[in-house]
């Protein structure tokens, strides 16, 4: 049939291609991060303490996003709610309650006046903790997968990734779809801003991960290596580099100018799925949570294992490091937050 | 989105994507893992969880007082 030699001519076409990228990124392999950091001192080993051990959800906590502010932090469970806290004083200062309970990722805004959250009912709903009582703001309803990830550029800017395998830029004065950016052929599970958000990576289930230009929509680089899910993606401090996390029980450092894997953080022992992943404020650290319930400390430079966070009893979901690095959060299924430093 | 399109169109999105890809400039990684690694040494000294916090500055640490009973 014409259509079947229409297909292996355009995958041939395509493996060429392929043959091609890496041929010329071998090119300019002169090297890996860890052979060119083979001079610097090593991390010392870390050891860090639970100072606050943030207690309220009733269910798997799924998600955790901290404000701009270093204080406050958004947690989202399937308990069906959204909790915002204090870390300093480990108080509550709003509970949102949510329509759906199914959720799977949670947002803060720069300005701190909105969140949003979404997950298997394939919506992002943006609410605003300003007013007296939360209100809802807005109910983005086009994707037609879970929603997996939301990111706010503004109070009037959101982009989304969803299980429909495509992210989402969203106008939130009119609450419609500006932007649809298609490229990955798996669910997108994750997504992270560039510091001058004028780019996104994104981390799917078909392995890849993708830098994309906010405004004109398209994917500029994309990065393999993975064997397995993308599940956790985060740009290194200097926006030249993205850090995956993957069920391939690794993770990878993509530099973005040589478009392509310099490091792989595995120490041959893991044996369970990444699921989530921060940087210290200097980048030299990572935190990874893990399905075996632990979040490994890595140094991002030699790729070698520098310190252990053991604590809760259950998969560690979700982390994050507020903006002025003064702890690590850590979220898991056993309901708790803890922050550490 | 690839949910909704024939495999034939997808391999399509996949070879014009690549033609794009192709013509990406690369750099040498000895040239960009050394810009990294002066960046972050630049900032590890002041690395909050490298040099450590100390117990009078700590906005986590446990306030309050003794309990008495």
């Amino acid at each position: 049939m014409a259509e079947k030699a229409e297909m292996e001519k355009l995958k041939k076409e395509a493996d060429a291609l392929r043959t091609q990228i890496e041929a010329a990124r071998k090119a300019v392999a002169d090297t890996n991060m860890a052979d060119a950091a083979s001079g610097v001192a090593p991390a010392p080993r870390v050891q860090l303490k639970t100072r606050k051990t943030l207690k309220g959800h009733l269910a798997k906590i799924y998600a955790m996003h901290w404000s701009t502010d270093a204080r406050q932090m958004v947690s989202a469970s399937q308990d069906g709610k959204l909790l915002i806290w204090d870390s300093y004083t480990g108080n509550k200062v709003n509970a949102v309650p949510l329509k759906s309970s199914w959720v799977m990722t949670c947002g803060f805004a720069p300005s701190g006046n909105l969140v949003a959250s979404g997950g298997l009912d394939n919506m992002c709903t943006v609410y605003n903790i300003k007013t007296p009582a939360v209100k809802t703001l807005r109910e983005l309803d086009a994707h037609t997968g879970y929603l997996s990830c939301c990111r706010f550029l503004s109070d009037n800017e959101i982009i989304t990734a969803s299980g429909d395998t495509t992210c989402c830029l969203w106008d939130l004065e009119t609450g419609k779809q500006k932007i649809i950016y298609t490229n990955h052929v798996g669910d997108c599970m994750t997504l992270a801003l560039s510091g001058d958000m004028n780019t996104f990576i994104s981390g799917a289930c078909d392995s890849m991960a993708k830098l994309w230009d906010v405004r004109d929509g398209g994917c500029k680089q994309s990065f393999i290596g993975h064997t397995s899910d993308i599940n956790a993606i985060a740009y290194f401090p200097n926006n030249n580099a993205v850090i995956t996390g993957s069920d391939d029980c690794t993770c990878k450092m993509y530099d973005l100018r040589a478009d392509q894997e310099v490091i792989e953080y595995n120490d041959g022992s893991m044996k369970a799925g990444v699921t989530s992943l921060t940087l210290s404020v200097s980048g030299r650290l990572m935190f990874a949570g893990y399905d075996d319930f632990n979040c490994n400390i890595w140094d991002t430079l030699k790729g070698e294992k520098v310190g252990v966070l053991s604590g809760h009893d259950n998969r560690v979901s979700c982390t994050g490091v507020p903006a002025d690095g003064m702890g690590v959060c850590t979220g898991s299924w056993d309901s708790f937050l803890k922050i550490w430093n | 989105m690839a949910r909704d399109m024939s495999d034939i169109d997808i391999l399509k999105m996949e070879l014009a994507q690549l033609q794009k890809e192709v013509n990406t400039k690369r750099e040498p990684i000895s040239k960009t893992a050394k810009e990294t690694i002066d960046f972050v040494e630049a900032l590890s000294a002041e690395d909050p969880l490298i040099k450590g916090v100390p117990e009078d500055k700590n906005p986590y640490k446990e306030k309050g007082g003794c309990i008495v009973t």
